[in-house]
């Protein structure tokens, strides 16, 4: 048996940090390493996030977007709206009806497996799944401005395809006239399609539509991304409608669903409020919606309370050179 | 015996200028903070919106309060609640002006003529103006200076705080897209507060008549 002579740097047990203390120390340590690796993937995709950090904390996950592979736009003069504000401020009442509510509620959106179908007047209905919806396009990007009918606007680099690109390889008989989008129906995912408070009081699926020649105009855009990455959830991954010369409620969400058809789909707003939210929704400066002028807009890029950010709102929101033909016979001001 | 003696410590008045720190304390803190919020960016995507929602909301709130006022005095017989009436309603109007600032500064930006045709062509900013121009009447003449002077009428003047409270209804309910839970929420409270002084409204509508 070793006898044992305590060296100098051997302690005695009196000097031994007592279980609770060590526990204490080793949870707390704990909690600092949870709060910062939290910290680490909030700052990666919203960094100076600010007030949302209360909710970032609290998410159990946060959504994964992954980079894409893409051919990027031309730089042009504009200003984009900066990441962080693109995903925080969102009009996606399946997630709530305030702004900062689809960020908050959306994380822990599925979007896998997905399912978006291209059926109705077609020679040949396509089903594409989650992988397929970045595969069977050559993406590209698009930096478009958007302009809510609120009277506020971004400037987004999306990324994605034409829609023209996927209802020709449908080939569209002649019957066709229209197309009609419909998003995810699917209330245990979607708090606001299962609460009315939440919902702000929509009947869900949102569906929209638009004009057959409307739809393949080449500026019409399906987007899988922005900012290099694939749609949040918020923005209504993971594929969304753009039509950016449209306001932005046009532009559909998390879409499951596109029918070729011969009449006039409806289309949420203009069902909800008919005099409000016509089903054309072509930005018109000239033409105010009965509560609010859209004569002018909030652009939202940076600078808080004192950005000097109120712009003139052009017709057809600038694109009027590329769309403003399909429209030389008819008064916009009935068919706002 | 000393716990008897301990309650009574506490004056009316003491207790009258607790309660009025306390509402000077929630009524500026966060609005401070909202502004300090904003103006370094820090209010989420669109701070304009924020700074105009918050305030609304906040003078709505104020409003309501002031009309709490009498009948939890009443019903606790606690007569020192009445003093702090007067300040929750300059709070209600502090908020208020800072509501249609955020408006005319933020959103507007200042444009004038934007702001003259916002208010005739929008009912619900009618309405919300016609509030508060009202509100700011309430406000100049709750000075006691002028409340002495104005003897009968004064009385006469602030029973139009039942008017402003369905106007600023109003605008509300018409100012939202289709989310009409909050404001509908807002109508039962004003409802609520309008009942419990039934009494008192059957007077001023009869003697009108």
């Amino acid at each position: 048996m070793l006898i044992k002579i305590p060296k100098s740097y051997q302690l005695k047990e009196s000097a031994v940090t007592s279980e609770q203390i060590y526990r204490d120390r080793r949870s707390l340590l704990k909690q600092m390493g949870f709060l910062g690796a939290g910290a680490l993937l909030a700052s990666s995709t919203k960094s100076n996030a600010g007030v949302f950090d209360y909710f970032s904390k609290e998410e159990s996950r946060q959504f994964i977007t992954k980079p894409l592979n893409y051919a990027k736009s031309i730089k042009d003069q504009q200003v984009l709206t900066p990441e962080m504000k693109v995903i925080t401020h969102n009009n996606f009442y399946e997630f709530g009806t305030k702004k900062s509510q689809p960020a908050e509620l959306a994380q822990n959106f599925n979007v896998k497996p997905w399912q978006l179908t291209i059926s109705g007047e077609v020679d040949n209905p396509i089903t594409l799944d989650y992988d397929s919806l970045y595969k069977s396009f050559d993406l590209e990007e698009r930096i478009y401005r958007l302009r809510c009918v609120e009277a506020w606007s971004m400037v987004i680099p999306w990324i994605g395809f034409s829609l023209a690109k996927l209802i020709k390889k449908a080939s569209p008989n002649s019957k066709a006239k229209y197309v009609a989008f419909e998003t995810l129906y699917d209330p245990e995912q979607m708090p606001g399609q299962a609460s009315r408070r939440l919902g702000g009081g929509i009947n869900y699926p949102y569906v929209e539509g638009l004009r057959l020649d409307e739809a393949m105009n080449p500026l019409t855009f399906m987007s899988v991304g922005l900012y290099g990455k694939t749609l949040p959830p918020q923005n209504g991954a993971p594929i969304r409608l753009v039509v950016p010369w449209k306001y932005g409620f046009k532009s559909i969400k998390s879409i499951v669903g596109i029918k070729l058809v011969e009449k006039q789909p409806a289309s949420t707003w203009n069902l909800l409020a008919a005099n409000e939210y016509g089903f054309y929704a072509n930005v018109n400066p000239a033409v105010d919606h009965p509560r609010w002028s859209q004569a002018s807009e909030r652009r939202i890029t940076t600078g808080g309370l004192f950005a000097r950010n109120r712009i003139e709102t052009h017709p057809f929101n600038g694109y009027g050179e590329e769309v403003a033909s399909m429209y030389k016979n008819m008064d916009l001001r009935k068919n706002f | 015996m000393f716990v008897i003696n301990y309650s009574k410590q506490f004056s009316t008045k003491s207790k009258s200028i607790a309660l009025k720190f306390v509402i000077h304390l929630v009524s500026l803190l966060p609005l401070i903070n909202l502004y300090y919020l904003a103006f370094t960016d820090n209010l989420g995507a669109d701070p304009v919106e924020a700074v105009i929602h918050f305030t609304g909301i906040g003078a709505f709130n104020l409003l309501l309060l002031t009309l709490l006022v009498s009948p939890l005095a009443k019903k606790m017989k606690q007569g020192f609640i009445m003093n702090s009436r007067r300040l929750l309603g300059l709070y209600s109007f502090t908020y208020a002006s800072c509501h249609v600032f955020n408006f005319f500064a933020f959103d507007l930006q200042f444009n004038l003529n934007l702001l003259l045709s916002e208010i005739i062509k929008r009912p619900y900013i009618t309405i919300g103006m016609v509030a508060i121009l009202l509100l700011t009447a309430l406000a100049i003449t709750s000075l006691n200076r002028i409340k002495r002077q104005m003897g009968k009428s004064w009385q006469k003047l602030h029973n139009y705080n039942y008017l402003i409270v369905l106007l600023v209804n109003t605008h509300f309910y018409w100012s939202v897209k289709s989310e009409i839970i909050e404001p509908i929420i807002y109508i039962s409270v004003t409802l609520i507060l309008l009942a419990l002084r039934r009494q008192k409204l059957k007077l001023l509508f009869f003697n009108r008549k």
